[in-house]
C-alpha cells in the first residue's frame, strides 16, 4: 500500500533527541537489531549526561564487542578474553580518579572470565561493568554459554542443552551480589522500550557507584542475538521477554545505601 | 657506597622500587614470594600501587592495564607462572607497551620443585607467549647483578616499547649477598604520548593487540622487528673472564657461570688456559661475540642447570667452529665447582671430537 | 491534541532491523522497501502522518540513528525564564 510521505511540520520543532557524542559518527558491525547497539548507546548517553568523556577508560572484550573502542570517543584499550576485570584493575588502581569500565559478554565474564570479575568484585574494585548477557556466544558463531539456557539449541548444543552433560545456566548477577566488595549489581533486560530506559537508570546509578567510590558496580542486560537465534530482532526482543527473564530475574540484587536515595 | 646484606627476592622488589616503579601485581609462588611480600610493605609506605591478584593469569593483565596508562609497572613469578602469564605477555607484546617480569626459576617441568634451575631459559628468550616479538631477557649471576639489571630494565623497556625479563635462578633469589642499592628515583609524573589515561583536551587513543587486517598486522610485525634488530644492535651484554690467552672456553649464564668461573679459576690454577664467558642479556643472544671465540678455542664446554638450553643457541652462534661439551645439573640439583672442574679437565684431557654429541658424556656420566 | 512530533533517520546508520517500526505506538515508521542504503539495509523512515516525537523509537534503535523533535507549541504572551 502506497501512502504519501508525511511533510515535516512547519511549527517550531525542538530537538528532543540526538545521538549522544560520547560514540562516534561510524556504522557498527554489529548484526542489524542486536541489542549491543542498544547498550553502546546507553553508555554513551550516561557518559555525557554525566559528564565524563574525558576521564573515561573503557575496556573492550573478546567476543562481538572487540572493537568497542572504536565506537566511543574516549580512551579504550582491548582485553584478553576474560581478563578485563583484571586489566581495568591495573588501569583503575593506577589512575583512581579515572572512570574505569569494562564492557562483556557471557563467555568473556562467566565462562573464561569467571575468577577475574568474583575477585575484583570481591575486592571492591571502584569499576563498572557492563555485562551483556545473550545466553550464546555470538562471534564464534553461535556455541553454548554459561547462560545457555536447558534445552537451547546451540551450534555445540544441538540436541538443545542437556542439563545431565552440560549442567545449568549461571546467575552472575546474584553471585556477585553475595560478595561485600560489590555496591551496586542489578539485572536488566533491553527487551523493550520500557525496559531499555529503566536499564538506562541502572546504568546511570552504577557509574555513580563508581563516582562516589563505593565500590564494584555492574549491570547485567538481558540482550539479544538474532543471528544466533535466528529469528528477528523483534521476535529475538521477545525471547528475551519470554524465556530470559524468567531464568534471570530482573531486579536490585545489591543496592549500597547512599545509592537507594539517588534519583537519577 | 653503604652495602647492605640483602636476599636477592628483597634487593630486586628494592631496586624496582629505586627505579621508580610505579605500581606491582603479582602472586605468591616459591622461590619468589618474599619479592611480592616486601612489596606488599614498602609500596604502600612509598604511596605507589601494590596489590596481590588472585592469580598470575590476573597478575599479567593487571600489568596490561597499568603498562597501557604509562606505568612503571612489574610483576614477579616462577616458572608455573610464567607458563600462565603467556598469553598476558603477547598481549603486552603486541600491544607495545613495556612491562618489566622477573622469573625466579625452579625445578620443572610441571609443578617441579622449589629449589633452584635455569629450567625456562628457552620459554623465556621467546616471550613464553604466542606469535613474533621479541622480549629482552637479561640474567644476573649475583644478588648485585640482578639489582643492577632491574634498575635499568624499566628504561630499557620504556625504550623500546617492550617487555624486560630479568631471569634468576632460585639461588639468586634466595641468597642473602651485599649490596649497593641504586639512589631512589621519583616516579615519572608525565605520561607517554601513546598512554591512555582520559581523553581530556585531546582525541580519544586506542591500545590493542588485535589488527583484523593482515595487511595492518604485518606492518605491526615488521615494526617488532625493525625494534628487534635496533635491541640486537645496541642491548647485548656479556662478561669475559680469562680469555685473552684462553684455548677452552666454560659458557653459563646465572649462578651456572658462577660456579663454572670458581672452577675456572681452579683450572688456571693448574695451568689450564681457560676462560669464561658469561651471556648476561640471553635476548639479544651475543651470538657474534660466541661466533669469534669459536673461531679462536680448542673446545667450549657449556655448563647450565638444565638440559642444554643456551647449548643450542652456542651450538647455533658457533657454526661448527669448535667441538663443544655440555654440562649440566636439572631438576633443582646445584653444580658444584668441583664438578665443573673435572668436566675442564676432560675437555682438555679427552678432547672432544668434532662430530662428538655434546650430551653424550654428560647423559652417560648422569645416567648409570 | 497529540504533540507533533518528527524523526530523522540517518540511513549511513540505519540496518533496517525494524525495532522502531515494530515498537512505534502510533505506527507511522515503515521500512522503505523501494531504497538500500549504502551498506544495502532497507531504512526506517516515517511513512505516516501522526508522528508525536515520544521518543521511543530513539529509545529503542540499535545505531543511535534517530534524531527526535517535538513541536514546540507557541504561547499567548512570550514566558518569563
Amino acid at each position: 500500500m502506497t501512502v504519501a510521505a508525511p511533510t515535516r511540520p512547519k511549527a517550531n520543532l525542538k530537538m528532543v533527541y540526538q545521538r549522544p557524542e560520547s560514540l562516534v559518527d561510524t556504522p557498527t558491525h554489529y548484526c542489524p537489531g542486536c541489542t549491543h547497539g542498544v547498550a553502546h548507546r546507553l553508555v554513551a548517553e550516561v557518559l555525557d549526561e554525566m559528564g565524563l568523556r574525558e576521564k573515561t577508560i573503557g575496556i573492550a572484550p573478546v567476543g562481538c564487542a572487540v572493537l568497542a573502542y572504536d565506537y566511543f570517543e574516549f580512551d579504550g584499550v582491548e582485553a584478553a578474553h576474560g581478563r578485563a576485570p583484571a586489566m581495568a584493575t591495573g588501569i583503575k588502581r593506577v589512575l583512581p580518579d579515572r572512570i574505569v569500565f569494562t564492557y562483556q559478554g557471557d563467555g568473556d565474564l562467566a565462562s573464561i572470565g569467571m575468577g577475574e570479575i568474583i575477585h575484583a568484585a570481591a575486592r571492591g574494585e571502584r569499576i563498572t561493568v557492563i555485562f551483556i548477557n545473550n545466553a550464546i556466544y555470538g562471534m564464534t558463531g553461535g556455541q553454548m554459554a554459561p547462560t545457555t539456557l536447558p534445552n537451547q539449541i546451540t551450534t555445540s548444543s544441538p540436541g538443545g542443552r542437556d542439563v545431565a552433560v552440560q549442567g545449568f545456566p549461571i546467575r552472575m548477577a546474584e553471585i556477585l551480589a553475595t560478595l561485600d566488595g560489590a555496591a551496586y549489581v542489578v539485572r536488566r533486560s533491553m527487551h523493550d522500550p520500557a525496559n531499555i530506559r529503566k536499564a538506562k537508570k541502572a546504568i546511570r546509578l552504577a557509574f555513580e557507584a563508581q563516582v562516589r567510590g563505593l565500590g564494584f558496580s555492574l549491570v547485567e542486560l538481558l540482550s539479544t542475538c538474532p543471528t544466533n537465534w535466528k529469528m528477528t530482532p523483534a521476535e529475538a526482543m521477545n525471547w528475551v521477554r519470554d524465556n530470559m527473564v524468567p531464568a534471570f530475574p530482573l531486579g536490585d540484587y545489591k543496592v549500597a545505601p547512599e545509592l537507594q536515595k539517588l534519583r537519577v | 657506597m653503604t652495602r647492605e646484606l640483602l636476599k636477592g627476592n628483597v634487593a630486586m622488589a628494592e631496586a624496582a622500587i629505586r627505579a621508580g616503579l610505579d605500581a606491582y601485581f603479582g602472586y605468591p609462588i616459591t622461590p619468589q614470594s618474599e619479592l611480592l611480600e616486601w612489596m606488599s610493605k614498602r609500596m604502600p609506605e612509598e604511596g605507589r600501587t601494590f596489590l596481590q591478584a588472585e592469580s598470575e593469569v590476573a597478575a599479567i593483565n593487571m600489568v596490561y592495564g597499568a603498562a597501557c596508562t604509562g606505568a612503571r609497572v612489574m610483576t614477579s613469578t616462577s616458572g608455573p607462572g610464567i607458563s600462565l602469564m603467556a598469553e598476558g605477555i603477547s598481549y603486552i607484546a603486541g600491544t607495545e607497551v613495556p612491562a618489566v617480569i622477573v622469573d625466579v626459576m625452579r625445578g620443572g617441568p610441571g609443578l617441579g620443585n622449589i629449589a633452584p634451575s635455569q629450567g625456562d631459559y628457552r620459554q623465556v628468550i621467546h616471550g613464553a607467549g604466542h606469535g613474533d616479538f621479541f622480549p629482552l631477557v637479561l640474567a644476573p649471576a649475583s644478588v648485585q647483578e640482578a639489582v643492577d639489571l632491574i634498575s635499568e630494565a624499566f628504561d630499557l623497556a620504556e625504550k623500546y616499547r617492550t617487555i624486560v625479563f630479568v631471569v634468576a635462578d632460585g639461588s639468586i633469589g634466595q641468597m642473602m649477598e651485599p649490596v649497593s642499592l641504586p639512589e631512589p628515583r621519583p616516579p615519572r609524573r608525565e605520561r607517554p604520548d601513546w598512554a591512555v589515561g582520559g581523553a581530556e583536551g585531546r582525541p580519544a587513543r586506542r591500545l590493542t593487540s588485535l589488527y583484523l587486517k593482515p595487511e595492518v598486522e604485518e606492518e605491526v610485525n615488521l615494526r617488532l622487528v625493525q625494534r628487534w634488530r635496533e635491541m640486537e644492535a645496541n642491548e647485548i651484554r656479556y662478561r669475559e673472564y680469562y680469555l685473552d690467552d684462553a684455548e677452552y672456553v666454560v659458557l653459563g649464564f646465572g649462578t651456572a657461570g658462577r660456579v663454572a668461573l670458581s672452577a675456572v679459576r681452579a683450572a688456571r690454577a693448574r695451568g689450564i688456559k681457560v676462560g669464561l664467558f658469561r651471556p648476561v642479556s640471553l635476548r639479544p643472544f651475543p651470538t657474534r661475540a660466541i661466533h669469534d671465540l669459536a673461531a679462536r678455542s680448542k673446545a667450549f664446554l657449556v655448563v647450565e642447570m638444565n638440559g642444554g638450553q643456551m647449548l643450542d643457541d652456542v651450538q647455533a652462534a658457533a657454526q661448527g667452529q669448535v667441538p663443544i661439551r655440555f654440562y649440566g645439573r636439572m631438576g633443582g640439583m646445584v653444580p658444584f665447582p668441583d664438578e665443573v672442574l673435572a668436566e675442564i679437565e676432560a675437555l682438555v684431557a679427552e678432547p672432544p671430537t668434532p662430530a662428538e654429541d655434546p650430551r653424550a658424556r654428560w647423559l652417560a656420566h648422569m645416567v648409570h | 491534541m497529540a504533540a507533533k512530533g518528527w524523526v530523522e533517520i540517518d540511513e549511513t546508520l540505519c540496518k533496517g532491523c525494524e525495532l522502531c517500526v515494530v515498537y512505534c505506538p502510533v505506527n507511522v515508521l515503515a521500512l522503505d522497501t523501494n531504497r538500500l542504503t549504502p551498506h544495502g539495509y532497507h531504512p526506517a523512515m516515517l511513512a505516516e502522518e501522526g508522528c508525536t516525537g515520544c521518543n521511543i523509537c530513539a529509545v529503542v534503535c540499535p545505531e543511535a540513528a534517530i534524531t527526535v523533535y517535538r513541536e514546540v507549541k507557541v504561547r499567548a504572551r512570550a514566558a518569563t525564564a
